[in-house]
């Protein structure tokens, strides 16, 4: 095949069973790979009703059509499993270099089943894949996890693995790849420690083959053009990060502060900026495979008592340990950012979780002997103890590591949780931005900015500036970027390309590397089945349509400064005419008329 | 009007320019070079390998840099190793026995050889377009006139001495 590489490998971790199956072809051209392809897998054996940390909930590592080429950014992977946060499907999408290993290796998918009796780690030589035993790494951190494996298979493998918080089942443990690079969200690092599974070496020494080889390089070559001529793609996020954006929100109203107590400006916003980190604390730009935009920061606070070197923080990290925690301490917040990393964490539901414990504490919920200290909002040292004690589960971080809506809602004051779905809101707020309001409240995975980024046409005007306060029109708009970027995810390329590229492009990078004659018309319908099949797995899953919401102070607290004070979200006016333009019934039920129309 | 034909006006020599501290580890020239000279994206088939140290957050693409006095041709029996006339040192696949002597020589690591499709892994600067340099998106690899090279390297030392010419002469004027 192009593009794809048309073999599956599927581990057995209770049998130890390991076998190489083809690839469906017509299920890879209907679901591209990754995101799409990982769901659909997952859903062709397993009942959406199962319990998220149950041996019978499979964890799917797939690639796309596009990963390891050199289509710009073409370095990511998804992990596929059930969520144990949201109790929703989760696909959490990372970069580096595990995913395009992976399919060097000879495998679009990795399919894991089952759960070992002891801790174990898999190891992916091209052709030989063996289950090794982990017992020594349990307990070691992400860096220590990678290094050892390194040492202990090739020196060039690729590792993914958990850290602590994985192993300690934290509801939003993530699965870090390359030392680094997250699938951070919706806890698949705590499905991964459910099956006793600590890492994934692998090496691969084959190719990936296009179908139109002239045509896909010209292809990339005006694509990369492109992407280095566009203000966000190769100014924005190539000098400052995607942690540029904390000013530009700021700017604009929409940033959340408190716990979104306080939303609409942060007076010190600027001292956490990606401005501030490049002045200070940047060592060097870093890029994932073949990307040519290299938003990645190196990091290093040389001295004091936040001295730390890693990655990051992106811009959700450091609102969220910033703003939203009422802090402007930059070394903090970098030292709390690596510490996700090191540990397995999701840097956002973490500090959201500290953000809400904040405010619980503050209204008199939560006492001194519950949080083990005070915990008023701009509590510098809490953030970083706190993070530690989360991915360990001691003392009250083994309350914080239930995420967010649990902790308040054991305190009696769910409503203060500033979730979607039990999965904690990014940073932009959606009294600001309406229809990223209306993207919150139907995302599949729960409170997330990137399953449609409505930002891009709300603030930044890309690929046109849309009124942020309006309703009119939003929910085409919403409908349509969540189909794309279903697409995008599933090819296996960066969505940060999409602020520089539209359908055209996805589309012809597509066509040139499998052969398969895909339109933007059919791109945009592999996203919108991706994005149906995603809701039909939630409602078996036994949501409902009553958990399409936002938290209760949305629609009853103003916002209370900036350009949008006094706002409310107006997202009644916008949910009816998305479930109509989905082709779903009033109770937000894809329709017989609809799945069938999209093959699924 | 060919005199403003950019390349090799002077005759000089073109050299591949690596800028370590510029390298954001994407390993983008792998892809590139892999797919030029294997029709894969493959980075084990690569000419040029990045090499990262994470401990430190650097970087480093080593790739043959065409030695002018160079072991792998010397050591080459059949003579399929030799210098071309535009500079790089190139492998004729017609004549070479796959003896790999060359990577034993090369001290650098900088030939290797593909158990899968037995061919010697060398830089030969792409017929004068080096793909690594054409795609690398940080300027770690330019390709570049040697004596513009050294220059450049000169100018960011020479314009910090200029910096400070600069601020004793505004010294002057204002005193």
């Amino acid at each position: 095949m192009f593009g794809w590489i048309g073999r599956l490998l599927r581990v057995n971790l209770t049998s130890g069973k390991i076998t190489k199956l083809p690839l469906n072809q017509t299920e890879a051209k209907a679901y591209i790979g990754a995101r799409g392809l990982g769901t659909k897998l997952w859903y062709n054996e397993v009942n959406p009703a199962i319990d998220p940390l149950s041996p019978e909930n499979n964890l799917i590592f797939a690639t796309g059509p596009l990963t390891g080429t050199l289509a710009t950014s073409g370095g990511r992977y998804n992990v596929v499993c059930k969520s144990p946060l949201t109790g929703t499907i989760a696909a959490s999408n990372s970069g580096g270099y595990w995913g395009p290993e992976l399919k060097y290796a000879g495998y679009d998918a990795l399919i894991i089943e089952g759960k070992a009796e002891q801790p174990v780690y898999i190891w992916i030589d091209d052709d030989q894949v063996e289950i090794r035993d982990a017992s020594q790494l349990w307990g070691k951190t992400v860096f220590e996890t990678t290094d050892a494996l390194r040492l202990a298979t090739k020196d060039e493998a690729k590792v993914a693995c958990i850290g602590p918080a994985g192993e300690k089942l934290v509801k939003f443990a993530g699965i870090l790849n390359d030392y680094t690079r997250a699938a951070g969200r919706s806890g698949v690092g705590a499905v991964m420690g459910a099956k006793n599974l600590k890492a994934i070496a692998v090496r691969g020494t084959h190719g990936v083959k296009a179908a139109d080889p002239e045509g896909f390089m010209a292809a990339i070559l005006r694509i990369r053009q492109m992407l280095k001529e566009h203000p966000v793609t190769g100014q924005g996020l190539a000098t400052y990060g995607s942690n540029i954006l904390v000013n530009i929100i700021n700017e604009s109203g929409g940033l959340p502060v408190r716990n979104f107590r306080d939303s609409g400006k942060f007076a010190t916003a600027d001292a956490t900026s990606g401005e501030a980190l490049t002045e200070k604390y940047l060592i060097r730009n870093k890029g994932c495979m073949g990307c040519s935009i290299s938003c990645g920061r190196i990091n290093k606070v040389s001295s004091g008592k936040f001295k730390t070197f890693g990655e990051g923080p992106e811009y959700e990290t450091a609102w969220g340990y910033g703003a939203d925690c009422g802090i402007d301490n930059l070394e903090a917040i970098i030292k709390a950012n690596n510490l996700c990393n090191e540990l397995g964490l999701d840097t956002i539901t973490m500090a959201a979780t500290i953000a809400c414990a904040m405010e619980l504490y503050e209204n008199g919920y939560i006492k001194q002997e519950d949080s083990g200290g005070p915990l008023n909002f701009g509590n510098v040292e809490a953030i970083v103890a706190l993070t530690r004690q989360t991915a360990y589960r001691e003392g009250f971080g083994d309350q914080l590591a239930e995420g967010s809506y649990r902790l308040a809602a054991k305190y009696d004051h769910p409503e203060l949780s500033m979730s979607v779905k039990k999965q904690e809101l990014p940073a932009y707020d959606p009294r600001a931005l309406q229809g990223l309001g209306l993207n919150y409240a139907t995302s599949n995975r729960g409170g997330c900015h990137v399953r449609g980024y409505l930002t891009s046409p709300e603030i930044l005007g890309i690929p046109e500036k849309l009124d942020n306060l309006a309703t009119e029109g939003k929910a085409g708009w919403v409908k349509t970027f969540q189909d794309l970027t279903a697409a995008v995810d599933s090819a296996g390329i960066c969505l940060f390309t999409t602020f520089g590229l539209g359908g055209p492009e996805i589309a012809e990078q597509l066509k040139t590397i499998t052969g398969i004659d895909y339109s933007v018309e059919d791109v945009l319908t592999c996203g919108e089945r991706i994005w149906n099949l995603e809701r039909l797995i939630n409602l078996k899953s036994g949501l409902t349509q009553a958990d399409d919401c936002l938290p209760p102070r949305f629609f009853t607290e103003p916002m209370k400064v900036g350009p949008n004070q006094g706002q409310l979200s107006k997202l009644a006016e916008m949910l009816p005419e998305y479930y109509q333009l989905r082709g779903w019934d009033e109770n937000g039920k894809p329709t017989e008329e609809r799945l069938k129309a999209l093959a699924i | 009007m060919q005199f403003l034909q950019p390349q090799n006006i002077s005759g000089e020599k073109k050299v591949l320019n690596l800028t370590p501290e510029k390298c954001t580890g994407c390993r983008t020239c792998e892809l590139a070079c892999s797919f030029k000279h294997s029709q894969e994206f493959r980075p084990s088939a690569s000419r040029v390998s990045v090499l990262t140290w994470e401990s430190s957050g650097v970087s480093v693409p080593m790739l043959c840099l065409q030695c002018d006095n160079a072991s792998c041709l010397k050591v080459c029996p059949t003579g399929a190793i030799a210098r071309t006339e535009s500079g790089p040192i190139t492998i004729n696949e017609s004549r070479c026995l796959k003896c790999k002597m060359c990577a034993v020589a090369c001290k650098m690591g900088n030939v290797g050889y593909d158990e899968q499709t037995h061919t010697m892994l060398k830089c030969d600067f792409c017929n004068g377009d080096p793909v690594c340099a054409k795609f690398c998106p940080s300027g770690a690899i330019a390709y570049e006139d040697a004596v513009t090279v050294n220059l450049k390297k000169k100018k960011v030392y020479a314009e910090k001495l200029m910096q400070l010419l600069q601020e004793g002469d505004s010294e002057c004027s204002v005193g």
